[in-house]
């Protein structure tokens, strides 16, 4: 396809994907590639089919039509959490944590992928299943140290800041061990110098070796963060670029940016 | 604290008997001992997966007929010319029987259940319950209908040759009933405090970022229906070889109702709550019964229970909880980094008080 680091694989392929509902086409012959280790963005309108896409991509709604495949494999058919399983891990545009767990449970529900104690031997309380249940609280700190909210550890993810909660949905995310990870609106709800913050977190995630796929509407971050933004409107995808060329694709700015759009 | 709660109450109820010399208060100890461990048995579907199952009789039922049945043998005529015979196994035998076969319907509950959540989870269960007990009614060549199967035998304890002891008295079902409590506690207690545990909560709270984590949800309520089945098969086995007689009228709903009463006022998604839960609801009728006519008991008891379900939306232990944390200023144990095991019981009894 486009420009980028055209040198890097391709991980995820989303092939001719349609999604109706009923005589409403939400996604129309929308193919694009995500490639290991950037941060590609999908950006677009108000109803222009981004959430739908990551919706039938992990698992949550089942195309019309066209294929998805992840490093090689289909995952069509697959229910979310066999989509995690693979490493491909979503965050939901509407704020969604486990609001009457404590922050600190929230990452160890989210960490459940990484155990593996099984029944019987918890059952049976066995010395490895201790071992591990120590690890994976270890891991958790780790997490919530690395999305900066430690200090939350005790209270409930629902008593959260709205900011707040946006991160520890990332932070579950990243409990889940992604090596895809899909934010839908990150920062919406966010003020400035959160926002601000959680650009370099994404540089940071990104650093860790995670691929990312982001749908923002905040321009800024994303002419700043990506390396290739993906626009999509009613539906079907106008343009794909650098967010360079983005900025200056006559298209683009008609459908979506309009006259007051900035330049990173 | 909560530890030594713990182990002063398992040597209360432990020493009990040995004080305790009526026999009739040993009986209403037993049955609603029994009671208890069904209750703790629902609790770990309603508690902490989330989904009601208003068919738990069913399974309580279905252990208790299993139990009987494979102890005291039965025939089938298959055909005309061919009958099935199932000599009598020992009772200890049955009683796993019981626990397997309620748990293996449990399995079968959890993969109808695998798309229906909420009201279509209880109209399953519900349906579910009463299929089995028109079966138990209807086919009376196994089952003997209304007329009961009788002569159930007792559970025995035996070094072959030398010494037998069948527990005809209160006092062995008494500790019988008493051990396969602290087992199903000890089961429910280290199921809910592990990964397994939070899967199930994580289920009730919010499904889908739980799936986009990667819980295999279906599995884990399919999970805890079969271990909640098969605990409640283990009561339902213990009923029968203690009252040692069995009719249709196990599976009668204003038992799940009374299951689920003690499992709310008690608490539910806590693991003291059914104790609680069932201690009082097992008792109080018999207290009840001395002072008042059937009729009465019944109000009483209803409005105790909306008294607890309106003061204490939440139940009574998580209230007793925060009333202590506020009283002796306990540190919220919710479970920071490095302090042990964590104690979703904890959050999720904070939880509740928060909203
Ligand atoms: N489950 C559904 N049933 C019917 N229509 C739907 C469903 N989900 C989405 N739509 C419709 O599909 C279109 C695309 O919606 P989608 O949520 O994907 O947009 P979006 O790009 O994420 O928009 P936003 O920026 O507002 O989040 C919209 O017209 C929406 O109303
Ligand atoms: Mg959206």
């Amino acid at each position: 396809m486009s420009a980028g680091n055209g040198t890097a694989e391709t991980v995820l392929a989303v092939d001719d994907l349609a999604v109706h509902f009923g005589g409403l086409a939400a996604l129309n012959n929308v193919s694009f590639d995500v490639r290991e280790g950037e941060v590609a963005s999908l950006i677009g309108p108000n109803g222009a089919g981004k959430t739908t896409a990551f919706n039938v991509i992990t698992g949550f709604q089942p195309p019309t039509t066209g294929t998805i495949r992840y490093k090689g494999q289909s995952l069509n058919g697959l229910r979310p959490n066999q989509i995690a399983e693979f490493g491909v891990v979503r965050t939901f545009q509407k704020t969604s944590v486990f609001a009457s767990n404590s922050v600190f449970d929230n990452i160890l529900i989210g960490l459940h992928r990484q155990g593996a104690s099984k029944t019987w031997e918890i059952l049976l309380s066995l010395p490895r299943v201790r071992k591990e249940e120590l690890w994976l609280r270890e891991k958790a700190a780790e997490i919530l140290d690395f999305v900066g909210l430690s200090a939350r550890a005790n209270e409930l993810g629902g008593a959260l800041p709205y900011g707040e909660q946006r991160l520890l949905e990332v932070a579950i995310a990243l409990a889940a061990d992604p090596s895809l990870l899909l934010l839908d609106e990150p920062v919406s709800g966010m003020n400035p110098a959160e926002t601000a913050s959680f650009m370099d977190m994404v540089g940071k995630i990104r650093a860790r070796g995670i691929t990312i796929l982001l749908v923002e509407h905040d321009m800024r971050m994303v002419m700043e963060v990506s390396d290739r933004v993906v626009v999509l409107n009613q539906g079907q995808i106008i343009a794909e670029g650098t967010p360079d060329e983005i900025q200056q694709d006559a298209e683009v700015i008609r459908a979506y940016l309009g006259h007051g759009a900035r330049r990173a | 604290m909560n530890r030594w709660l713990t182990w002063a109450w398992v040597a209360f109820l432990l020493t009990l008997p040995l004080w305790m010399e009526d026999q009739y208060f040993l009986h209403i100890l037993i049955t609603s001992g029994i009671f208890t461990i069904a209750a703790m048995s629902l609790n770990l579907l309603l508690g902490y997966t989330g989904q009601l199952s208003l068919g738990h009789v069913a399974f309580f039922g279905i252990g208790a007929y299993t139990s009987a049945l494979v102890s005291l043998g039965f025939d089938l005529e298959l055909t005309d010319t061919y009958t099935f015979v199932f000599a009598p196994r020992p009772v200890w035998v049955a009683f796993v029987a019981g626990i397997v076969v309620a748990g293996m319907s449990g399995w079968l509950i959890g993969k109808i259940s695998f798309k229906v959540r909420g009201a279509y989870f209880v109209i399953v269960t519900i349906s579910f319950a009463e299929v089995v007990r028109l079966v138990a009614l209807n086919w009376v060549d196994l089952t003997e209908g209304p007329m009961a199967l009788n002569n159930i035998p007792p559970f025995t304890l035996a070094v072959p040759g030398v010494w037998e002891l069948a527990f005809f008295h209160k006092l062995p079902n008494y500790y019988l009933v008493l051990a396969v409590a602290i087992v199903s506690y000890v089961t429910v207690r280290r199921l809910v405090h592990s990964r397994i545990g939070r899967a199930m909560i994580a289920l009730r709270e919010n499904e889908p970022l739980a799936a986009s984590a990667g819980v295999d949800v279906t599995r884990y309520l399919v999970l805890a229906a079969i271990v909640s089945a098969a605990m409640a098969g283990a009561a339902g086995g213990l009923y029968t070889h203690y009252i040692r007689i069995v009719d249709p009228d196990v599976f009668l709903f204003i038992y799940t109702v009374t299951m689920v009463i003690m499992v709310i006022t008690g608490g539910k998604g806590t693991l003291a709550g059914p104790i609680v839960g069932g201690l009082i609801f097992g008792i109080l009728p018999e207290v009840l019964r001395e002072f008042a006519s059937p009729e009465v008991q019944w109000i009483i008891y209803g409005v105790f229970m909306i008294m607890i379900v309106f003061f204490l939306p939440n139940g009574i232990v998580p209230a007793l909880s925060a009333w202590w944390n506020d009283r002796f200023g306990a540190t919220p144990s919710a479970g920071g980094p490095g302090t042990g095991l964590p104690d979703l019981e904890a959050a999720t009894r904070t939880a509740g008080e928060a909203t």
